[in-house]
Formats: structure tokens, C-alpha cells, sequence
């Protein structure tokens, strides 16, 4: 039905002509990969072992999540926000609750914000552990990093379903608030996990970060400059390993984040080696917030009760609510026109973003380390196609 | 040294490996299905209908308002309301669905069915074991198949089946002291009226 | 970030400019300047560099399809019926001409403010859907303008690398846009039913269906 004349730009991979020519090699890396995260596809011209273009190919994973939201009511769309990120179910639901609550001035009780950041910041360490874990895996390092890594991750999926019901897929924001109260004993489990785990912390540490095969293979590797991170919109730990000083719980101040004590780590080199570091480094800081946030968590309604689970209309209008996600900054813009779906239903995907610089991460690089780089980049292919 | 980060990650590795001989938290792999981790109370897996009593087709608390079949997200819920009524554990006479079947290929287990439900009827069941090699129907559940005992909810989900429990004999007892009232007060109305007419009868009997 | 002084600011700097501001209705407070299509990439230009404002990060880049609206109005007018003039009333039907709009939410990691809310609308739907591109000013709209391309047929002039995103190369059509009619010889699920069934039946064999309406439980 589209009446739009312009043609399509096809795919094609210069140089075609020139000196040299017969010795470029052009590959396709994925979508079928071990190593890329997901349905992830790039078409790589190598000079030898050299990177001499790179171009991703998306949409392996696209699943229509803005067109079905247009026609889910706005609480029918919460399930869905669980999978695109299919790590950070619990951050995501978040961001689009943000939003909605923005969209219609909704409020949210304390003890409500106090179990957001509790599920947020679990959610943060165990994304971290699964990247810490996945980069090693890339690397080369075959299963054990990543089985330590899993084995913490495993004791905070069991929290998370027994708070939630689900391990992932966790649907537990609800608009005003959150779905259902802490179980008796939760609380005191969650502590105890907490407090294990800086130990799993220094186990990992002491693992890896003096190992000289990932120093070799990290530093210096992909590096990415300050002002080529801001210009690209990159966000997040890749954005801070660069040097960029840009967390949104500390400039936006959403949610409670004002009432804990923190620090941001920020790398220097902005290579691969500084985004392990600094996810290594955030994790401590979540570890912190999250004993803090557990202390203080005070009693009292869970969500505001005003709120509606059938028949939710927001007023017309729009609104673009954003977090940090583990992964960068997870944004849901939403146009109401009165009715109970919204009108446009837009995810700001961090990893889609973030892969804006893939190209210029790899050029004159090795193979090797187009893994590498892509690994510390961090996506999930269910965000960046959605 | 060269190598002594390399030395000092298999000293960690070995830690583990032994270490795993002698505490727990270090041999963290379930030998599935051998052994079973044991179930978290809240866990959800897929819709099941509840029912009260041992009838399953009379005690099925569903009163096909189709709520759920509106909410559920992917629209996995098929739902036919009844042409005739049947009376509901609490007295009131209420349509039941006819037909009511579940299409869990489709179902993403977002418990919102269970969320909107005003009358309990359907809750999230925790088996998982429902693969089967039957491609087109296999796993489309009809009534039968989703309805299971009050009991066995309580088995499942201690907790929240207490609570919803407590909660409706709190509802029945309401009920019941109304219609007790309405009947006493009945009584009451009757046995004023019985007072005075008596004496006419009495009256006109005497003649 | 007051958005009336911004808008005078950037009014001030970049001559020839026609801002409107946008109010949002909704409690987010969150209003947006419609920039024309002929000064945009100056606009955005001047806010990346001023100073008060640094705005060097483009975090959201959306795009919103209007279509064609049909207002009716009930008008009355003196017409010749049957030879008496008559007061007649009548249903003229004016057609609303529909745009594509693309969204811009702007932060400054520098001075640490935002959002600004830019919007640009296209001519119409069809033939005048070029907008110029932003990605020379934020390189992270390069992606997000690729999608919105994409998906709803917006070109954009000036873009490097102006291809189809999430679909394949050789798609046709643009799935967001709110006339899009989806394929109906898809793979259904086992249980396809109502119109989907109906759809997915002209390219069915008849065996096929007799299993289905088995499956259905009916």
C-alpha cells in the first residue's frame, strides 16, 4: 500500500575494483554463531586476517513488538517488555512502567520504589555476571568463568522466582507500582546473598584480571573515544569505560536513587579491558545499594492504589521515560490518544544503539577480535531487533 | 613472572574443583532428572481451572465472564458461555463456559488471567511437563483438562490458596448472616402479622 | 530547560527558522519544538554547539505515522431544490492530509539537561516523505533513522548509509504504518482460528483442515 518511490539502497561491499581486489575475503559472521549474542549477522571484508569493512545485517530476531503493543492495552504489553532483553526482564518491565506512570502522572508508593531498586540493581548484578561470563566463553576460556559466573546468577534467578513466579520473564511492574509483596523469608534470603557476594567477587577477580591472555587480548582492542561515544549515543558501561561521566540514576535521579550512596566507576581507555573492568566495578557498587536498599526498605503499600488493572486510559499525550539498564539507557516512548492501546509504543533499545560504532570498533583489527569487541559491547538481540 | 596471572586463575580453578569434594555450594549441578530441585512456592507454568468439591463440571468456579480471554496479551484463552445457569458455591446462579480451552504453544505464563479474575476461578498451575508429539492439538488444553481440585491448588500454592480460602468463606459467612438476617427478619415480619390476624378467625369461629 | 527560551534562542541564531512549539497535554510536561524541514539540520547544528546548551546527545530518534483524517461537517446552505430555494443540510467531507512525523528526544551529557523534544512532519505519506537526515550532526541517529526508513517509509536526505534495517533488502511496503495489511500466507499455529483460519485456508490443502477443526476441540 506504501506509495513511498525511493529505492531501497542495496547491500553492497566495496571496493570492487582496485589493486589487491582478489585478496580480500568477504565472510558472514552469523547469524548462525556461537559467538555473537544472539541472531546476529556481519558481513566482514577481511585483507588477511584484517578487518577491512564490516557491516552488521539486523532483523534476525525482529518480532513485531511496537506494531503488537498498538494493539495489546497498555498492562497486555507488560509481558512483552520481558523479552525484548531477555536478561534484564525486571529492568525493562521498570523502564516501561516509568514511562506509562510518566504518560499518566501516576505516583508510586516508597515501599513500592524501595523493591524496584532491590529487583533492578539483582537484575544489574546478574546481567553483569552473564556478560563477565560471556566475554571469557568468547575468548576462549571454554565454560568455566561462565559456569562461576552462572552458578551466582542461578541463586538470584531462584529469588526472582520466588518473588515473581518466573526465573526470567518476570512481569512484575505494574503500573503505580509493583505486582505482589515480598514473601515471609525472602527478605532475609536476599541478604544473604547479597552478603556472598563480594566473595564470589574476589574469586572472580582473582580468576581473571591478572590472567595475561585476556590483558593481551583486551587492552588496547576496540577503543573508543569520548567524543565518538557521545556523538553515537552510547550509553552505559561502554559509554562510561570511555571516560563519559553519564549515569542516568545519578542525572536523572529517577526513582529513590538520590537517597543511596554510590559511586560511578568510569574507565580510561575505553577498550575492552576497561568495560570488563568497569562492569567488574559496578557490580561492587550494586552490591552496596542493594545493602543499603535493604536496610532501609520501609512497610507499606506496594502499589498506589488508585491505580486500575482493567480499563487503564491514560489522557492523551506522550511521554519517553528512560533508566540505566545494565546494558545503557533503556527508553519507552509512548503517545497516547485516550484509548486503552497505546497509539505508538517505542522501545529505545541500548544495544541497537551501542552498535552503531561496530564498524569503527573493528577496522584494522584481527578477526579474533571482532568477537572480542562485540562480546564487551554487550547486547541481546532480543533488544536490539525487538 | 610471565604467566603468574594465568597460574594464580588455576589456583582458583583448583580451589573450586576440590573444594567441591567437600562443601556444598561448590557442586551446585542437579542431576536432572534424577533429582529434583524442590519447588518455589510462587512458581508459575501454565493456567489450570479451579473447582470446589469433588464435581468438577458443578463445582468449577469459572462463571465465564470472559474477562480473561479479553486480557490475556498473545490471546491464547477460547472461551463459550453457556446457554442455561447453574448455581455458584456462594448461591448465586451464573452462566459456566461451555467451552473453554487454552492454547499453551501460545501461552506466555504472564499470570494475567489470574491478576483480572474476579472470581478466583482460574489460577497458575506448576507442571511443566506437557511436551507431547501430537503437533495440532497436543497442546491445546479444553475444560477437562484444565480443571483441577481446590485441593490440589492448595497442594501447589499453599500460601496464596489459604489466603483466597479465607477469603471466601469470609464472603460465604457475609452471605450467610444476611440471609440469616433477611430471614429473621422475615420470621419476625411474619409472626407480627400472624398476631393480628389470628383474632378475626378466632372471632368469627366462636360465631 | 525552558523550551520558550530555547525556542527565542535558537529563533535568535539560526534566521530564516520556523519553530512552532507542541504542547503535550499529559502530566510529563514533556513539550517538543516542530522544526521545518528546511532549517533542521541548522537547528540541530546550533544546538550541538551553543554553548549554554551543548546538546551532544541524541538518545531517541522515532518515528509516528498520522494518516489521512475525514472530518465531516454538517453545513447548511440555501440550495435550489425543485425549483424553491431551500435551506438544505448538508455533509461535506474534507480530507485531513496525513504526514509521517519523526521524533527526536536530545540530552547533553556536557551540561547534564534534557529532554528536548524535536519533531519534523513530512509533506504527506506518499510522495513527499523526505526529511533531512541528523545523523551528520548525532551519529546515534544513523541506526534509528535506517529503522524508520524501514518501517515507515521515511527518506532521509544526507544519511550515509540509507538502507531497510529490520527487514530484508528486497521487502516491500513499511510494516508500522498504521494501513499496512499483513501477509496471510504466513505459518499459523496449529490452532489458528475466526479470520486467520479463514485467511490461512486459501493456502491450506483441505487434509490440513479437517485436522485443525478437529484440533479446535469443537
Amino acid at each position: 500500500m506504501s506509495t513511498a518511490t525511493h529505492p531501497a539502497a542495496h547491500f553492497e561491499l566495496e571496493p570492487r575494483t582496485g589493486p589487491g581486489i582478489e585478496q580480500l575475503l568477504e565472510i558472514s559472521m552469523g547469524p548462525q554463531h556461537p559467538s555473537t549474542h544472539g541472531v546476529f549477522r556481519m558481513n566482514v571484508v577481511l585483507d588477511g586476517e584484517r578487518v577491512v569493512r564490516l557491516k552488521p545485517v539486523f532483523g534476525y530476531l525482529h518480532r513485531n513488538h511496537e506494531k503488537i503493543a498498538e494493539s495489546e492495552t497498555y498492562l497486555g504489553s507488560m509481558p512483552y517488555t520481558d523479552r525484548l532483553d531477555y536478561i534484564c526482564p525486571l529492568t525493562n518491565n521498570w523502564a516501561y512502567a516509568l514511562a506509562v506512570e510518566k504518560l499518566a502522572g501516576i505516583q508510586v508508593p516508597e515501599r513500592a520504589e524501595y523493591l524496584r531498586v532491590i529487583t533492578g540493581e539483582l537484575t544489574r548484578l546478574q546481567n553483569h555476571a552473564c556478560l563477565i561470563g560471556f566475554l571469557m566463553q568468547d575468548m576462549g576460556a571454554s565454560g568455566t568463568p561462565l559456569m562461576y559466573a552462572f552458578r551466582q546468577r542461578e541463586i538470584i534467578l531462584d529469588l526472582f522466582e520466588a518473588l515473581t513466579g518466573a526465573r526470567m520473564m518476570c512481569n512484575y511492574m505494574r503500573f503505580g507500582g509493583c505486582r505482589v509483596d515480598l514473601p515471609a523469608g525472602w527478605l532475609d534470603q536476599a541478604k544473604r546473598v547479597v552478603a556472598d557476594f563480594p566473595r564470589f567477587m574476589d574469586e572472580y577477580e582473582r580468576l581473571l584480571v591478572s590472567n595475561e591472555i585476556l590483558m593481551d587480548r583486551t587492552q588496547d582492542v576496540g577503543v573508543l573515544s569520548k567524543e565518538l561515544a557521545v556523538s553515537a549515543g552510547i550509553s552505559g558501561p561502554m559509554a562510561r569505560a570511555s571516560g563519559v561521566d553519564y549515569d542516568i540514576r545519578k542525572v536523572d535521579r529517577y526513582s529513590i536513587y538520590d537517597r543511596f550512596n554510590f559511586r560511578v566507576p568510569l574507565g580510561s581507555h575505553g577498550d575492552v579491558y576497561d568495560r570488563f573492568m568497569v562492569r567488574i566495578l559496578e557490580m561492587r557498587e550494586s552490591v552496596g545499594i542493594l545493602q543499603q536498599a535493604m536496610r532501609d526498605i520501609p512497610e507499606g503499600p506496594i502499589v498506589d492504589p488508585k491505580t486500575k488493572i482493567r480499563g487503564f486510559r491514560p489522557k492523551p499525550g506522550e511521554a519517553y521515560g528512560r533508566i540505566e539498564a545494565p546494558k545503557g539507557e533503556l527508553g519507552f516512548y509512548l503517545v497516547s490518544d485516550g484509548s486503552p492501546n497505546p497509539y505508538r509504543y517505542r522501545v529505545r533499545p541500548p544495544s541497537l544503539v551501542n552498535l552503531t560504532v561496530l564498524e569503527d570498533l573493528c577496522l584494522g583489527r584481527n578477526v579474533a577480535d571482532i568477537v572480542v569487541i562485540l562480546g564487551s559491547i554487550d547486547i541481546v538481540l532480543g533488544e536490539v531487533d525487538r | 613472572m610471565v604467566g603468574e596471572g594465568i597460574l594464580k586463575g588455576l589456583a582458583e580453578t583448583a580451589r573450586n574443583f576440590f573444594g567441591s569434594y567437600v562443601s556444598k555450594d561448590r557442586l551446585t549441578t542437579v542431576q536432572y532428572p534424577e533429582q529434583r530441585e524442590p519447588q518455589i512456592e510462587a512458581t508459575r507454568d501454565f493456567p489450570f481451572l479451579v473447582y470446589d468439591g469433588a464435581d468438577w463440571q458443578q463445582g468449577l468456579r469459572c462463571v465465564a465472564c470472559q474477562i480473561c480471554e479479553k486480557e490475556c496479551p498473545p490471546k491464547c484463552i477460547f472461551i463459550e458461555k453457556s446457554k442455561d445457569k447453574k448455581p455458584d458455591a456462594f448461591g448465586k446462579s451464573q452462566f459456566y463456559p461451555a467451552i473453554f480451552n487454552i492454547d499453551i504453544s501460545v501461552c506466555m505464563s504472564c499470570q494475567i488471567c489470574v491478576e483480572v479474575c474476579p472470581f478466583d476461578a482460574i489460577k497458575m498451575d506448576v507442571d511443566y511437563h506437557q511436551s507431547t508429539d501430537d503437533r495440532f492439538g497436543g497442546l491445546l488444553f479444553n475444560k477437562q483438562r484444565l480443571a483441577k481440585s481446590n485441593e490440589y491448588y492448595n497442594a501447589i500454592h499453599p500460601t496464596e490458596a489459604a489466603a483466597v480460602d479465607a477469603q471466601r468463606a469470609e464472603e460465604l459467612a457475609k452471605l450467610e448472616a444476611k440471609a440469616k438476617a433477611a430471614a429473621e427478619a422475615k420470621a419476625a415480619a411474619e409472626a407480627t402479622l400472624a398476631q393480628k390476624a389470628p383474632a378475626q378467625p378466632a372471632a368469627g369461629e366462636q360465631q | 530547560m525552558n523550551l520558550e527560551t530555547v525556542k527565542s534562542e535558537i529563533e535568535a541564531n539560526v534566521p530564516g527558522c520556523r519553530l512552532e512549539l507542541v504542547v503535550n497535554p499529559s502530566p510529563s510536561g514533556q513539550h517538543s519544538l516542530l522544526l521545518d524541514a528546511e532549517h533542521a539540520s541548522a537547528v540541530a547544528a546550533y544546538l550541538r554547539d551553543a554553548a549554554d546548551l551543548r546538546i551532544d546527545f541524541c538518545s531517541n530518534v522515532t518515528g509516528i505515522d498520522w494518516p489521512d483524517k475525514e472530518l465531516s461537517q454538517k453545513v447548511k446552505l440555501r440550495k435550489l431544490v425543485d425549483g424553491v430555494e431551500q435551506e438544505v443540510e448538508e455533509t461535506r467531507i474534507t480530507t485531513v492530509p496525513g504526514s509521517l512525523e519523526v521524533v527526536y528526544h536530545l540530552y547533553s551529557v556536557e551540561k547534564k539537561h534534557g529532554p528536548l523534544v524535536l519533531r519534523m512532519r513530512t509533506q504527506d505519506r506518499d510522495a513527499g516523505v523526505h526529511l533531512p537526515s541528523l545523523t551528520p550532526i548525532w551519529r546515534s541517529a544513523e541506526l534509528q533513522e535506517r529503522e524508520i526508513f524501514d518501517l515507515f517509509g521515511v527518506v532521509f536526505d544526507g544519511h550515509p548509509d540509507l538502507r531497510r534495517l529490520l527487514m530484508w533488502d528486497e521487502f516491500q511496503d513499511h510494516p508500522m504504518r498504521r494501513d499496512y495489511r499483513d501477509p496471510d500466507d504466513y505459518e499459523y499455529e496449529p490452532t489458528a482460528h475466526d479470520e486467520v483460519l479463514q485467511r490461512a485456508q486459501q493456502h491450506l490443502s483441505q487434509a490440513n483442515t479437517a485436522q485443525l477443526s478437529e484440533a479446535e476441540g469443537r
